[in-house]
C-alpha cells in the first residue's frame, strides 16, 4: 500500500472547495440573517415591547387600577365566558367532523370540507353581519325573538355565537391530516379484539391524536379570546355588558385613555405569550412521539 | 369451528371485488387465499372478520349466520399486514388489550390476565420484550406480538391479511415455518391471505386460488401445483413459457413461442411450459426440438437460468441444473435446441 504525505496546502485546498460547495458566500448568509432579524425585531418584538412600555407608562399603580376597573373586569369575564363555551363546543364539533372526514367516504365530502373552511375564508366582519341579519331586530328571526323576549344580537349570546363560528375550523383542520396519517388499522384491530366503539375511541384513537387535538384547542382558544371583527359587529359596544377585551381596548384607545388601553392590551399580549409557550411544548412533545413511532415504522427487520 | 361463505358479492363503486364467491373452511384447517392484487382475497377475509359487509350472500360460523354481527362480537383474531400494534402501549398492554376490554362479568381477574399474557408471549418467544414499545421492535417481532394479541382472546378463527408481506425475504421464510408449527400446536381454524405462491404452497393445508373476484381453483398445495384447473392457476403458480401448439392423439406438439397477446387460430392451442421443464441440447432431440440461440446465462442460484431466443427473436426462459450446464459447456451466442419435457395445454 502506498502512503501519501499530505502537505498543508494540499489539505487546505480541497477543504475550502468542499465548504464552497456546501455553503453560500458569507455576504449572502450574513445578509439574509440580518434581514431576518430586522424583520423579526421590527414587526414582532418591538410592538410587543411597546405594548408593555405604554401599559406601564403611568406607573404600576395606574396599571393595576386600569385592570381593576369594573368595566375592564366585565370585559375580561365576557371574553373568558365566550372562550369557555366556544372552545369545548368546537372541540366536540371538530372531533366529530374530522372523524367523519378521515374515516368515511361519502358523496359531498369535498363540499363539507369547504363548508368547514368558510370561517377561515370569510372576513370576520361578514361573519358578524350574518348573525345580525339572522337574529337582529330587522333580521330573519327578529320578530320571533322579540316576541319571545330573547336577546341574541347586542348581547352575550350573539358574541358567543360569533366566537363559535369564527373558531370553528381550528380543531378540525389540525385533526384531519393526523387522523389520515394514522389510518384506521389500529381502530379495526381494537374492534376485532372485542372493544366497543367508545372504548376504541378513548383507548386507541384519543391517545394517538391527543397532541394534534391539544394544538388545535390552543389555537382555537387564542382566536376565541382575540377575535375582534365578528364580535365587534354583534356586540353593540355596551360598556360593562357586551364588551370583550379586544373591544374594550378599542373603546379606551378611542377615548384617548392610552395607558389603560395598553394595560388591557398587555393582558391579551400575555395570553399570546402563554399560547406560544404552550404551543411550543405541544409541538415538541408530539414531534418526539412522532419520531419514536416513525423510527419503528421505517424498519422492518 | 368451520366457516362458510355463501354466494358473497361485494362491489366498490363500479369495481366488483367479489362475484358470488362460496368457500368452506373446515374446523382446524389452515387455508391460504392466494391471488394477485385486486383478486378479492383481502375483501373476502375482511368480510369473514366483519370489517367489511357483503352486498349479498352470507357468512356462517359453525352453520350459524353471522353476516349481520359486528367485528366486535364475532370472536375472530385478525392479524394485519402492517401489524396495527397500538403504538402508545407496551407489548404487554397490546397483548392484554383484548382481555381488559371484555365486559366486567366476562373479564378474567388481573392475576389471570397477567399469567395469560406471559403465556402467550412465551408462545411467540417474546416474553423478554414485554415492557418494550412497538417502535423498539423489528418487523418480525412486531408481527409475532400482533399474533399473540389476536390469540389472547381465544378466537374461534384466526384471520391473517398478508401477515408476512411487509417483512424481508429471510424473515418471511422463518416466520412462515414458525406459523405452520404454531398452527400444528394450537389447531385454530385459520385463513391467511397472500400473493406469494411459494408461501401459500408451503404453509397451507389447502390453497384457494382467486382471480378477478372469483375462485379459480381450490385444493391441496400438491393438487393446485400439479393439476392446475386452468391456465391462470398454472401461470400464477410459477414462471411459464407460452407456445402455439397442436394436439394430436393426446400429444401436444409445440411450434413457435407466443409473443404479446396470444391469439389461437386455425385449431392452434396454447401450450404452457415451466422454465425448469425445458431441455437444452446441442443436437436436436425428440419430441419437436426448437432451434434457438443462447442470449443470457445467470448461474447464480440453485438452477442456471438461461435466456434463449428463436430466429424470429421470441424469448424463451429455461432453467437447467448446474451439472447439465457443465456438461453442455454453454456459452452466450451458442446455437442449441430446446424441447419441453412436460407441456400443459388448456
Amino acid at each position: 500500500m502506498a502512503t501519501t504525505v499530505l502537505t498543508p496546502t494540499t489539505l487546505r485546498a480541497p477543504a475550502t472547495a468542499r465548504r464552497a460547495a456546501r455553503q453560500d458566500p458569507a455576504l449572502v448568509r450574513n445578509g439574509l440573517i440580518v434581514v431576518g432579524l430586522c424583520f423579526l425585531g421590527l414587526f414582532l418584538i418591538l410592538p410587543l415591547a411597546a405594548v408593555f412600555a405604554n401599559a406601564l407608562s403611568a406607573g404600576c399603580a395606574a396599571y393595576w387600577a386600569a385592570i381593576r376597573q369594573p368595566d375592564a373586569l366585565s370585559a375580561v369575564r365576557l371574553t373568558l365566558l365566550a372562550a369557555l363555551i366556544a372552545v369545548p363546543l368546537n372541540l366536540v364539533f371538530g372531533l366529530a367532523a374530522s372523524w367523519c372526514m378521515a374515516r368515511f367516504d361519502f358523496a359531498g365530502k369535498e363540499l363539507l370540507l369547504t363548508l368547514i373552511d368558510i370561517p377561515f375564508t370569510v372576513s370576520p366582519v361578514i361573519s358578524g353581519m350574518i348573525f345580525v341579519l339572522l337574529f337582529g331586530a330587522q333580521g330573519l328571526f327578529g320578530d320571533w325573538l322579540l316576541n319571545h323576549n330573547i336577546k341574541i344580537v347586542f348581547a352575550a349570546p350573539g358574541i358567543i355565537l360569533a366566537t363559535v363560528f369564527v373558531t370553528f375550523p381550528f380543531v378540525t383542520r389540525e385533526l384531519i391530516p393526523t387522523m389520515l396519517a394514522l389510518g384506521s388499522d389500529e381502530e379495526q384491530a381494537a374492534l376485532t379484539l372485542g372493544a366497543s366503539g367508545w372504548r376504541t375511541f378513548f383507548r386507541i384513537t384519543l391517545p394517538n391524536i391527543k397532541w394534534s387535538l391539544l394544538y388545535g384547542v390552543i389555537l382555537c382558544n387564542a382566536r376565541a379570546m382575540g377575535e375582534f371583527g365578528a364580535v365587534s359587529v354583534v356586540s353593540g359596544h355596551i360598556r360593562g355588558l357586551t364588551n370583550t377585551m379586544p373591544l374594550y381596548v378599542e373603546i379606551l384607545y378611542n377615548d384617548y385613555q392610552f395607558a389603560p388601553a395598553f394595560a388591557i392590551a398587555s393582558l391579551l399580549a400575555m395570553l399570546a405569550l402563554v399560547t406560544l409557550v404552550a404551543k411550543s411544548i405541544v409541538e415538541w412533545k408530539s414531534e418526539r412521539d412522532l419520531a419514536a413511532s416513525a423510527a419503528g415504522a421505517g424498519d422492518n427487520r | 369451528m368451520n366457516i362458510e361463505a355463501r354466494e358473497i358479492t361485494k362491489t366498490f363503486g363500479s369495481f366488483v371485488a367479489l362475484d358470488r364467491v362460496s368457500l368452506r373452511v373446515e374446523a382446524g384447517e389452515l387455508v391460504a387465499l392466494l391471488g394477485p392484487s385486486g383478486s378479492g382475497k383481502t375483501t373476502l377475509l375482511r368480510i369473514v372478520a366483519g370489517l367489511e359487509f357483503p352486498d349479498s350472500g352470507s357468512v356462517l360460523f359453525d352453520g350459524q349466520d353471522t353476516t349481520e354481527r359486528s367485528a366486535q362480537d364475532r370472536g375472530v383474531g385478525f392479524v394485519f399486514q402492517h401489524y396495527a400494534l397500538f403504538r402508545h402501549m407496551s407489548v404487554y398492554d397490546n397483548v392484554a388489550f383484548g382481555l381488559t376490554v371484555k365486559r366486567r362479568r366476562e373479564r378474567l381477574p388481573e392475576a389471570k390476565i397477567k399469567a395469560r399474557v406471559h403465556e402467550l408471549l412465551n408462545l411467540v418467544q417474546l416474553d423478554w420484550l414485554a415492557s418494550h414499545y412497538p417502535s423498539q421492535l423489528s418487523g418480525g417481532q412486531r408481527q409475532r406480538v400482533a399474533l399473540a394479541r389476536a390469540l389472547a382472546v381465544e378466537p374461534r378463527v384466526l384471520l391473517l391479511d398478508e401477515p408476512f408481506g411487509a417483512l424481508d425475504a429471510k424473515v418471511r421464510q422463518e416466520l412462515r415455518r414458525w406459523l405452520r408449527r404454531l398452527h400444528d400446536e394450537i389447531h385454530v381454524t385459520s385463513i391467511f391471505v397472500t400473493h406469494d405462491q411459494e408461501e401459500a404452497l408451503e404453509v397451507a393445508d389447502r390453497v384457494v386460488v382467486m382471480n378477478g373476484g372469483k375462485i379459480e381453483q381450490e385444493g391441496s398445495p400438491d393438487d393446485v401445483y400439479h393439476e392446475p384447473a386452468n391456465a391462470f392457476v398454472y401461470n400464477f403458480l410459477g414462471n411459464i413459457n407460452l407456445f402455439h401448439a397442436r394436439v394430436e392423439n393426446g400429444k401436444a406438439y409445440i411450434s413457435e413461442p407466443v409473443n404479446g397477446k396470444p391469439i389461437p387460430s386455425n385449431g392452434d392451442r396454447l401450450a404452457y411450459v415451466r422454465p425448469h421443464l425445458m431441455n437444452i441440447g446441442r443436437e436436436p432431440q425428440q419430441p419437436n426440438p426448437l432451434p434457438v440461440r443462447v442470449m443470457h446465462i445467470n448461474s447464480a442460484g440453485p438452477l442456471v437460468k438461461v435466456e434463449l431466443a428463436t430466429e424470429r427473436g421470441d424469448r424463451i426462459q429455461a432453467q437447467i441444473s448446474h451439472e447439465r450446464y457443465q456438461e453442455l459447456l454453454l456459452r452466450e451466442d451458442d446455437d442449441v435446441f430446446v424441447s419441453p419435457r412436460d407441456v400443459k395445454v388448456f
